[in-house]
Protein backbone atom coordinates (compact mmCIF):
# COMPACT_ATOMS: atom_id res chain seq x y z
CA UNK A 1 0.00 0.00 0.00
CA UNK A 2 1.15 3.65 -0.83
CA UNK A 3 1.93 5.75 2.18
CA UNK A 4 -0.71 8.92 1.93
CA UNK A 5 0.93 12.56 0.76
CA UNK A 6 4.12 10.10 0.39
CA UNK A 7 4.16 10.37 -3.30
CA UNK A 8 3.83 13.49 -5.92
CA UNK A 9 0.02 13.10 -6.84
CA UNK A 10 1.44 12.64 -10.89
CA UNK A 11 3.08 9.46 -9.29
CA UNK A 12 -0.22 8.11 -8.37
CA UNK A 13 -1.41 8.20 -11.58
CA UNK A 14 -0.95 5.99 -15.13
CA UNK A 15 0.80 7.22 -18.30
CA UNK A 16 -1.56 6.99 -20.96
CA UNK A 17 -0.71 4.38 -22.97
CA UNK A 18 0.88 6.06 -25.96
CA UNK A 19 0.15 6.98 -29.40
CA UNK A 20 1.43 5.89 -32.42
CA UNK A 21 0.72 6.39 -36.31
CA UNK A 22 -2.76 4.93 -37.52
CA UNK A 23 0.03 3.84 -40.99
CA UNK A 24 -1.02 3.63 -44.17
CA UNK A 25 -2.92 0.63 -44.24
CA UNK A 26 -5.39 1.77 -41.70
CA UNK A 27 -8.46 1.04 -43.88
CA UNK A 28 -7.94 -2.63 -43.13
CA UNK A 29 -9.04 -1.50 -39.38
CA UNK A 30 -10.80 0.91 -39.34
CA UNK A 31 -12.31 1.52 -42.80
CA UNK A 32 -12.92 -1.99 -44.43
CA UNK A 33 -14.45 -1.10 -48.22
CA UNK A 34 -11.28 1.20 -48.94
CA UNK A 35 -9.00 -1.65 -48.26
CA UNK A 36 -10.86 -4.12 -50.71
CA UNK A 37 -12.20 -6.19 -47.87
CA UNK A 38 -15.59 -7.41 -47.21
CA UNK A 39 -17.96 -5.74 -44.86
CA UNK A 40 -19.20 -7.05 -41.62
CA UNK A 41 -22.96 -7.19 -40.07
CA UNK A 42 -22.51 -3.35 -39.35
CA UNK A 43 -19.73 -0.89 -40.24
CA UNK A 44 -19.12 2.73 -38.59
CA UNK A 45 -18.67 4.97 -42.09
CA UNK A 46 -19.73 8.16 -43.66
CA UNK A 47 -23.90 7.93 -43.34
CA UNK A 48 -24.53 9.49 -40.34
CA UNK A 49 -27.41 10.94 -41.63
CA UNK A 50 -30.82 8.88 -42.85
CA UNK A 51 -33.24 10.92 -45.15
CA UNK A 52 -35.34 10.50 -42.28
CA UNK A 53 -33.16 12.51 -39.88
CA UNK A 54 -34.57 16.16 -39.35
CA UNK A 55 -32.79 19.28 -40.51
CA UNK A 56 -30.97 19.99 -43.72
CA UNK A 57 -29.46 17.18 -45.62
CA UNK A 58 -26.08 18.28 -46.67
CA UNK A 59 -22.20 16.99 -47.64
CA UNK A 60 -19.44 17.87 -46.21
CA UNK A 61 -16.34 17.19 -48.91
CA UNK A 62 -12.84 18.29 -48.42
CA UNK A 63 -8.74 17.05 -49.21
CA UNK A 64 -6.14 17.01 -46.95
CA UNK A 65 -3.27 18.75 -48.02
CA UNK A 66 0.82 18.22 -46.72
CA UNK A 67 2.95 20.88 -46.54
CA UNK A 68 4.33 20.62 -50.03
CA UNK A 69 1.24 21.36 -51.49
CA UNK A 70 0.41 17.46 -52.34
CA UNK A 71 -2.99 15.05 -51.82
CA UNK A 72 -2.94 13.08 -48.77
CA UNK A 73 -4.82 10.14 -50.21
CA UNK A 74 -4.31 8.07 -47.06
CA UNK A 75 -6.25 9.69 -44.07
CA UNK A 76 -9.03 8.14 -42.55
CA UNK A 77 -10.96 11.11 -40.19
CA UNK A 78 -13.74 10.85 -38.45
CA UNK A 79 -16.44 13.08 -37.29
CA UNK A 80 -18.18 14.23 -34.41
CA UNK A 81 -21.25 16.07 -34.59
CA UNK A 82 -24.68 17.38 -32.91
CA UNK A 83 -28.09 16.63 -34.13
CA UNK A 84 -30.23 19.27 -36.12
CA UNK A 85 -31.28 20.06 -32.47
CA UNK A 86 -28.00 20.62 -31.10
CA UNK A 87 -28.04 17.19 -28.91
CA UNK A 88 -25.25 14.76 -29.37
CA UNK A 89 -26.79 11.23 -30.29
CA UNK A 90 -24.37 9.47 -28.50
CA UNK A 91 -25.63 5.79 -28.53
CA UNK A 92 -24.47 4.35 -31.99
CA UNK A 93 -27.60 2.71 -33.62
CA UNK A 94 -27.81 2.11 -37.37
CA UNK A 95 -31.33 1.96 -37.46
CA UNK A 96 -31.90 5.20 -35.56
CA UNK A 97 -31.99 8.02 -38.39
CA UNK A 98 -28.93 10.33 -37.25
CA UNK A 99 -25.81 9.47 -35.62
CA UNK A 100 -23.32 11.98 -34.30
CA UNK A 101 -20.18 9.94 -34.46
CA UNK A 102 -18.93 8.53 -38.47
CA UNK A 103 -15.67 7.60 -40.67
CA UNK A 104 -14.38 8.66 -43.97
CA UNK A 105 -11.53 8.35 -46.04
CA UNK A 106 -9.58 10.87 -48.76
CA UNK A 107 -10.27 8.04 -51.25
CA UNK A 108 -13.87 7.27 -49.96
CA UNK A 109 -15.57 8.35 -53.23
CA UNK A 110 -13.59 10.44 -55.46
CA UNK A 111 -10.16 10.49 -55.76
CA UNK A 112 -8.06 12.25 -52.95
CA UNK A 113 -11.33 13.25 -51.44
CA UNK A 114 -12.95 12.55 -48.19
CA UNK A 115 -16.76 12.92 -47.71
CA UNK A 116 -19.73 12.99 -45.05
CA UNK A 117 -23.51 13.05 -45.99
CA UNK A 118 -24.96 14.44 -43.27
CA UNK A 119 -27.19 17.16 -41.18
CA UNK A 120 -26.40 20.58 -40.54
CA UNK A 121 -25.89 20.34 -36.90
CA UNK A 122 -27.58 23.10 -34.35
CA UNK A 123 -26.07 25.17 -32.31
CA UNK A 124 -25.10 23.43 -29.50
CA UNK A 125 -24.08 25.54 -25.48
CA UNK A 126 -21.31 25.16 -23.62
CA UNK A 127 -21.50 25.09 -19.73
CA UNK A 128 -21.69 28.61 -19.20
CA UNK A 129 -24.70 28.91 -21.63
CA UNK A 130 -22.77 30.63 -24.55
CA UNK A 131 -23.69 29.07 -27.84
CA UNK A 132 -20.99 27.69 -30.08
CA UNK A 133 -21.69 28.28 -33.98
CA UNK A 134 -22.77 24.82 -36.00
CA UNK A 135 -19.56 22.99 -36.13
CA UNK A 136 -18.82 19.23 -36.92
CA UNK A 137 -15.35 18.23 -34.75
CA UNK A 138 -12.84 16.27 -37.04
CA UNK A 139 -10.22 14.07 -35.99
CA UNK A 140 -7.60 13.42 -38.83
CA UNK A 141 -5.41 10.67 -38.31
CA UNK A 142 -2.77 9.24 -41.54
CA UNK A 143 0.77 7.24 -41.71
CA UNK A 144 2.58 10.65 -40.84
CA UNK A 145 0.52 12.01 -38.55
CA UNK A 146 2.33 9.81 -35.18
CA UNK A 147 -1.50 11.48 -32.74
CA UNK A 148 -4.48 12.13 -34.13
CA UNK A 149 -5.34 16.40 -35.26
CA UNK A 150 -8.41 17.78 -33.75
CA UNK A 151 -10.01 20.59 -36.01
CA UNK A 152 -13.52 22.15 -36.16
CA UNK A 153 -15.27 22.66 -39.31
CA UNK A 154 -17.83 25.64 -39.36
CA UNK A 155 -20.76 26.37 -41.85
CA UNK A 156 -19.81 29.93 -44.03
CA UNK A 157 -23.38 30.59 -43.85
CA UNK A 158 -23.74 30.80 -40.49
CA UNK A 159 -21.85 34.34 -40.20
CA UNK A 160 -23.76 35.41 -37.25
CA UNK A 161 -23.16 32.94 -34.81
CA UNK A 162 -20.02 32.32 -36.46
CA UNK A 163 -18.54 35.84 -34.94
CA UNK A 164 -20.44 35.00 -31.71
CA UNK A 165 -18.70 31.65 -31.28
CA UNK A 166 -16.55 31.78 -28.62
CA UNK A 167 -14.67 28.85 -29.25
CA UNK A 168 -13.54 30.94 -33.34
CA UNK A 169 -12.76 33.46 -30.71
CA UNK A 170 -10.43 31.83 -29.04
CA UNK A 171 -8.27 31.46 -32.42
CA UNK A 172 -6.45 35.05 -32.01
CA UNK A 173 -5.61 34.88 -35.93
CA UNK A 174 -8.59 36.28 -37.57
CA UNK A 175 -7.23 34.92 -41.19
CA UNK A 176 -6.20 31.38 -39.00
CA UNK A 177 -10.20 31.64 -38.19
CA UNK A 178 -11.20 31.17 -41.70
CA UNK A 179 -9.18 28.22 -42.21
CA UNK A 180 -12.19 26.27 -40.05
CA UNK A 181 -14.96 28.18 -42.40
CA UNK A 182 -16.35 25.31 -44.79
CA UNK A 183 -17.54 26.84 -48.33
CA UNK A 184 -21.35 26.61 -49.46
CA UNK A 185 -21.98 25.17 -52.90
CA UNK A 186 -25.33 23.77 -54.73
CA UNK A 187 -25.06 21.79 -57.57
CA UNK A 188 -27.60 19.39 -58.89
CA UNK A 189 -29.98 20.21 -55.94
CA UNK A 190 -27.52 18.78 -53.27
CA UNK A 191 -26.16 21.44 -50.65
CA UNK A 192 -22.23 20.81 -50.27
CA UNK A 193 -19.75 22.13 -47.63
CA UNK A 194 -16.27 22.13 -48.99
CA UNK A 195 -13.47 21.98 -46.08
CA UNK A 196 -10.02 21.24 -47.03
CA UNK A 197 -7.95 20.44 -44.17
CA UNK A 198 -4.21 22.48 -45.00
CA UNK A 199 -1.39 20.24 -42.27
CA UNK A 200 1.26 23.06 -42.44
CA UNK A 201 2.72 25.61 -43.96
CA UNK A 202 0.53 28.34 -46.26
CA UNK A 203 -3.00 28.47 -44.86
CA UNK A 204 -2.73 26.34 -42.24
CA UNK A 205 -5.65 24.97 -40.65
CA UNK A 206 -6.26 25.71 -37.04
CA UNK A 207 -5.83 22.01 -34.96
CA UNK A 208 -7.16 22.33 -31.59
CA UNK A 209 -6.03 20.67 -27.85
CA UNK A 210 -8.54 19.32 -25.41
CA UNK B 1 -22.91 8.24 -21.78
CA UNK B 2 -24.72 10.88 -19.92
CA UNK B 3 -23.96 14.52 -21.37
CA UNK B 4 -21.84 15.47 -18.40
CA UNK B 5 -20.27 18.57 -19.52
CA UNK B 6 -19.15 19.00 -15.46
CA UNK B 7 -16.51 17.02 -15.78
CA UNK B 8 -12.92 16.80 -17.37
CA UNK B 9 -10.08 14.72 -18.70
CA UNK B 10 -6.76 14.95 -17.58
CA UNK B 11 -4.83 16.75 -20.36
CA UNK B 12 -2.84 14.61 -22.54
CA UNK B 13 0.57 14.98 -22.10
CA UNK B 14 2.03 15.94 -25.48
CA UNK B 15 5.64 15.06 -24.27
CA UNK B 16 4.63 11.92 -23.54
CA UNK B 17 3.29 11.03 -26.80
CA UNK B 18 4.89 11.24 -30.05
CA UNK B 19 5.58 15.00 -31.46
CA UNK B 20 3.74 15.81 -34.92
CA UNK B 21 7.21 16.89 -36.22
CA UNK B 22 9.42 13.62 -35.64
CA UNK B 23 12.23 13.71 -38.98
CA UNK B 24 13.54 10.61 -38.18
CA UNK B 25 10.12 9.25 -39.33
CA UNK B 26 10.33 10.67 -42.63
CA UNK B 27 6.73 11.42 -43.54
CA UNK B 28 5.74 13.96 -40.63
CA UNK B 29 8.05 16.32 -41.79
CA UNK B 30 5.44 17.04 -44.31
CA UNK B 31 2.35 16.15 -42.59
CA UNK B 32 3.16 17.96 -39.17
CA UNK B 33 1.69 21.30 -38.10
CA UNK B 34 4.49 24.07 -37.67
CA UNK B 35 1.06 26.36 -35.88
CA UNK B 36 0.85 26.12 -32.18
CA UNK B 37 -2.20 24.17 -31.16
CA UNK B 38 -5.39 26.14 -30.02
CA UNK B 39 -6.35 24.83 -26.28
CA UNK B 40 -9.80 25.25 -25.60
CA UNK B 41 -9.47 26.08 -22.15
CA UNK B 42 -13.73 25.56 -21.35
CA UNK B 43 -14.58 22.24 -22.85
CA UNK B 44 -17.70 21.59 -24.10
CA UNK B 45 -19.91 18.95 -24.82
CA UNK B 46 -18.45 18.77 -28.13
CA UNK B 47 -15.04 17.39 -26.83
CA UNK B 48 -16.24 15.73 -23.44
CA UNK B 49 -18.89 13.47 -25.20
CA UNK B 50 -18.19 10.63 -27.38
CA UNK B 51 -19.90 7.41 -29.37
CA UNK B 52 -21.10 4.64 -27.00
CA UNK B 53 -20.80 1.09 -29.51
CA UNK B 54 -23.10 -0.85 -27.31
CA UNK B 55 -25.46 -1.56 -30.19
CA UNK B 56 -23.09 -1.59 -33.02
CA UNK B 57 -23.71 -5.15 -34.04
CA UNK B 58 -21.19 -7.59 -34.64
CA UNK B 59 -20.70 -10.92 -36.35
CA UNK B 60 -19.53 -14.28 -33.30
CA UNK B 61 -16.17 -13.89 -34.74
CA UNK B 62 -15.42 -10.28 -34.94
CA UNK B 63 -12.74 -10.80 -32.19
CA UNK B 64 -11.07 -14.05 -34.03
CA UNK B 65 -9.15 -13.39 -36.25
CA UNK B 66 -8.32 -17.43 -37.01
CA UNK B 67 -11.89 -17.57 -38.26
CA UNK B 68 -13.32 -14.22 -39.57
CA UNK B 69 -11.41 -14.68 -42.63
CA UNK B 70 -11.80 -17.78 -44.86
CA UNK B 71 -10.52 -18.60 -48.40
CA UNK B 72 -13.59 -18.30 -51.70
CA UNK B 73 -11.64 -21.53 -52.55
CA UNK B 74 -13.22 -24.33 -50.64
CA UNK B 75 -9.45 -26.57 -51.44
CA UNK B 76 -7.77 -23.41 -49.65
CA UNK B 77 -9.69 -23.03 -46.61
CA UNK B 78 -8.84 -23.75 -43.42
CA UNK B 79 -6.62 -21.79 -40.82
CA UNK B 80 -4.13 -19.07 -41.29
CA UNK B 81 -0.49 -19.63 -41.16
CA UNK B 82 1.57 -18.69 -38.63
CA UNK B 83 2.23 -18.69 -34.52
CA UNK B 84 -1.35 -18.80 -32.94
CA UNK B 85 -1.92 -15.90 -30.13
CA UNK B 86 -4.12 -14.87 -28.05
CA UNK B 87 -4.25 -11.04 -27.29
CA UNK B 88 -6.28 -9.59 -23.97
CA UNK B 89 -5.60 -7.26 -21.97
CA UNK B 90 -7.71 -4.77 -19.69
CA UNK B 91 -8.61 -1.20 -20.64
CA UNK B 92 -8.31 1.28 -17.40
CA UNK B 93 -8.42 4.82 -17.18
CA UNK B 94 -5.36 6.73 -15.37
CA UNK B 95 -6.84 6.25 -12.15
CA UNK B 96 -7.20 2.13 -12.74
CA UNK B 97 -10.75 2.41 -13.47
CA UNK B 98 -11.77 0.19 -15.62
CA UNK B 99 -13.56 0.99 -18.85
CA UNK B 100 -16.46 -1.19 -19.96
CA UNK B 101 -18.00 -1.86 -22.73
CA UNK B 102 -16.30 0.30 -24.91
CA UNK B 103 -14.60 -0.37 -28.76
CA UNK B 104 -11.42 -1.74 -29.47
CA UNK B 105 -10.38 -2.34 -32.85
CA UNK B 106 -6.91 -3.74 -34.28
CA UNK B 107 -5.61 -4.44 -37.64
CA UNK B 108 -2.45 -6.16 -38.31
CA UNK B 109 -0.34 -7.82 -41.51
CA UNK B 110 -0.12 -11.71 -41.81
CA UNK B 111 2.48 -14.22 -40.59
CA UNK B 112 4.91 -13.05 -43.51
CA UNK B 113 4.68 -9.64 -42.83
CA UNK B 114 1.97 -8.59 -45.97
CA UNK B 115 -0.99 -6.52 -45.36
CA UNK B 116 -4.41 -7.53 -47.16
CA UNK B 117 -4.97 -3.81 -48.64
CA UNK B 118 -5.18 -3.02 -51.63
CA UNK B 119 -1.82 -0.80 -51.62
CA UNK B 120 0.89 -3.27 -50.27
CA UNK B 121 2.88 -4.80 -52.62
CA UNK B 122 4.88 -6.89 -50.58
CA UNK B 123 7.09 -9.75 -51.88
CA UNK B 124 5.15 -11.54 -49.24
CA UNK B 125 2.29 -13.45 -49.62
CA UNK B 126 -1.27 -12.70 -49.16
CA UNK B 127 -2.50 -15.74 -47.32
CA UNK B 128 -5.78 -17.39 -48.30
CA UNK B 129 -7.24 -17.49 -44.66
CA UNK B 130 -6.30 -14.58 -42.92
CA UNK B 131 -7.76 -11.07 -43.41
CA UNK B 132 -5.95 -9.42 -40.47
CA UNK B 133 -8.96 -7.19 -38.31
CA UNK B 134 -10.80 -7.49 -35.86
CA UNK B 135 -12.82 -5.26 -33.18
CA UNK B 136 -14.55 -6.29 -29.67
CA UNK B 137 -16.18 -4.39 -26.86
CA UNK B 138 -14.34 -4.61 -23.80
CA UNK B 139 -16.40 -6.43 -21.26
CA UNK B 140 -18.28 -4.89 -17.95
CA UNK B 141 -14.82 -4.84 -16.43
CA UNK B 142 -12.61 -3.57 -18.86
CA UNK B 143 -11.49 -6.83 -20.60
CA UNK B 144 -10.97 -7.02 -24.00
CA UNK B 145 -9.72 -10.30 -25.75
CA UNK B 146 -8.18 -11.52 -29.66
CA UNK B 147 -7.56 -14.74 -31.14
CA UNK B 148 -5.23 -14.42 -34.00
CA UNK B 149 -1.74 -15.16 -35.36
CA UNK B 150 1.85 -13.57 -34.81
CA UNK B 151 2.46 -10.57 -37.53
CA UNK B 152 5.76 -10.57 -39.16
CA UNK B 153 7.98 -7.91 -38.85
CA UNK B 154 8.57 -6.34 -43.13
CA UNK B 155 10.39 -3.52 -44.55
CA UNK B 156 9.32 -0.15 -45.50
CA UNK B 157 10.68 2.83 -47.01
CA UNK B 158 11.96 5.08 -44.47
CA UNK B 159 15.81 4.85 -44.38
CA UNK B 160 17.38 2.49 -46.75
CA UNK B 161 16.73 -0.96 -44.97
CA UNK B 162 14.38 0.07 -42.47
CA UNK B 163 12.20 -2.49 -40.71
CA UNK B 164 8.70 -2.41 -38.33
CA UNK B 165 9.12 -5.02 -35.41
CA UNK B 166 6.11 -7.10 -35.21
CA UNK B 167 3.23 -5.17 -34.34
CA UNK B 168 -0.57 -4.84 -34.26
CA UNK B 169 -2.30 -1.75 -34.58
CA UNK B 170 -4.98 -0.95 -31.78
CA UNK B 171 -7.67 1.62 -31.75
CA UNK B 172 -9.53 2.24 -28.78
CA UNK B 173 -12.52 4.68 -28.32
CA UNK B 174 -12.85 5.24 -24.55
CA UNK B 175 -15.77 7.38 -22.69
CA UNK B 176 -15.42 10.13 -24.71
CA UNK B 177 -13.41 11.49 -27.70
CA UNK B 178 -10.86 12.90 -25.91
CA UNK B 179 -10.17 9.15 -24.88
CA UNK B 180 -9.48 8.27 -28.24
CA UNK B 181 -6.39 6.48 -28.70
CA UNK B 182 -4.46 5.16 -31.63
CA UNK B 183 -1.72 2.91 -30.98
CA UNK B 184 0.40 -0.19 -31.98
CA UNK B 185 1.26 -3.12 -29.61
CA UNK B 186 5.19 -4.76 -30.02
CA UNK B 187 5.90 -7.93 -29.00
CA UNK B 188 8.12 -8.18 -25.88
CA UNK B 189 11.76 -8.84 -26.74
CA UNK B 190 11.44 -7.86 -30.49
CA UNK B 191 15.24 -7.25 -31.09
CA UNK B 192 13.89 -4.84 -34.15
CA UNK B 193 12.09 -2.36 -31.52
CA UNK B 194 15.31 -0.32 -30.75
CA UNK B 195 15.54 -0.20 -34.43
CA UNK B 196 12.51 1.42 -35.41
CA UNK B 197 11.88 5.02 -36.54
CA UNK B 198 8.15 5.04 -35.65
CA UNK B 199 9.12 3.69 -31.96
CA UNK B 200 11.96 6.32 -32.24
CA UNK B 201 8.93 9.27 -32.47
CA UNK B 202 8.14 8.94 -28.68
CA UNK B 203 11.72 10.45 -26.61
CA UNK B 204 11.17 8.82 -23.12
CA UNK B 205 11.85 5.15 -23.39
CA UNK B 206 9.05 4.90 -20.72
CA UNK B 207 6.23 4.91 -22.76
CA UNK B 208 7.43 2.67 -25.54
CA UNK B 209 6.93 -0.08 -22.58
CA UNK B 210 3.45 1.00 -22.53
CA UNK B 211 3.15 -0.22 -26.23
CA UNK B 212 4.48 -3.73 -24.87
CA UNK B 213 2.23 -6.78 -25.21
CA UNK B 214 3.57 -9.20 -22.66
CA UNK B 215 3.93 -12.50 -22.76
CA UNK B 216 1.20 -13.98 -19.83
CA UNK B 217 2.21 -17.69 -20.28
CA UNK B 218 -0.62 -18.69 -17.71
CA UNK B 219 -3.24 -17.17 -20.11
CA UNK B 220 -1.68 -19.42 -22.59
CA UNK B 221 -3.27 -22.84 -23.32
CA UNK B 222 -1.03 -26.03 -23.61
CA UNK B 223 -0.66 -27.54 -27.39
CA UNK B 224 -2.68 -24.87 -28.42
CA UNK B 225 -1.37 -21.19 -28.42
CA UNK B 226 0.35 -18.17 -26.76
CA UNK B 227 -1.02 -15.42 -24.92
CA UNK B 228 0.04 -11.46 -24.52
CA UNK B 229 -1.43 -9.01 -22.35
CA UNK B 230 -1.76 -5.95 -23.41
CA UNK B 231 -3.47 -3.80 -21.19
CA UNK B 232 -4.28 -0.27 -22.50
CA UNK B 233 -4.92 3.10 -20.62
CA UNK B 234 -6.71 6.56 -21.77
CA UNK B 235 -6.85 9.85 -20.11
CA UNK B 236 -8.79 9.27 -16.45
CA UNK B 237 -11.86 11.11 -15.96
CA UNK B 238 -11.98 14.25 -13.54
CA UNK B 239 -14.94 15.45 -11.78
CA UNK B 240 -15.38 19.10 -11.03
CA UNK B 241 -16.13 20.05 -7.56
CA UNK B 242 -16.34 23.76 -7.66
CA UNK B 243 -18.56 25.58 -9.29
CA UNK B 244 -16.49 28.57 -9.86
CA UNK B 245 -16.37 28.23 -13.72
CA UNK B 246 -17.81 30.17 -15.92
Amino acid sequence: MQQPNSQPSAALMLRETASQTAGPYVHIGLALDIAGLPPREEEIWNRLASPQADGEAIELVGRVIDGNGDLVRDALLEAWQADAHGNYQCEFDLQAAFNSFGRTATTAESDGEWCFHTIKPGQVARRDGRLMAPHVTLAVFARGINIQLHTRLYFEDEAEANAACPVLNAVESPARRQTLIAKREESEGKVRYRFDIRLQGEGETVFFDF
Amino acid sequence: MPLNDNKRFVERDRNWHPPAYAPGYKTTVARSPSQAYVSLQTPSVSELAGPDFTRLRMGPHDNDLLLNFRADNEAQAGLPIGERVIVFGRVVDQFGKPVPNTLVEMWQANAGGRYRHKKDGYLAPLDPNFGGVGRCLSDDEGWYRFRTIKPGPYPWPNNINSWRPAHIHVSVMGPSISTRLITQMYFEGDPLIPLCPIVHTLRDPEAVETMTGRLDMARSRSMDCLAYRFDLVVRGELQTYFENQG
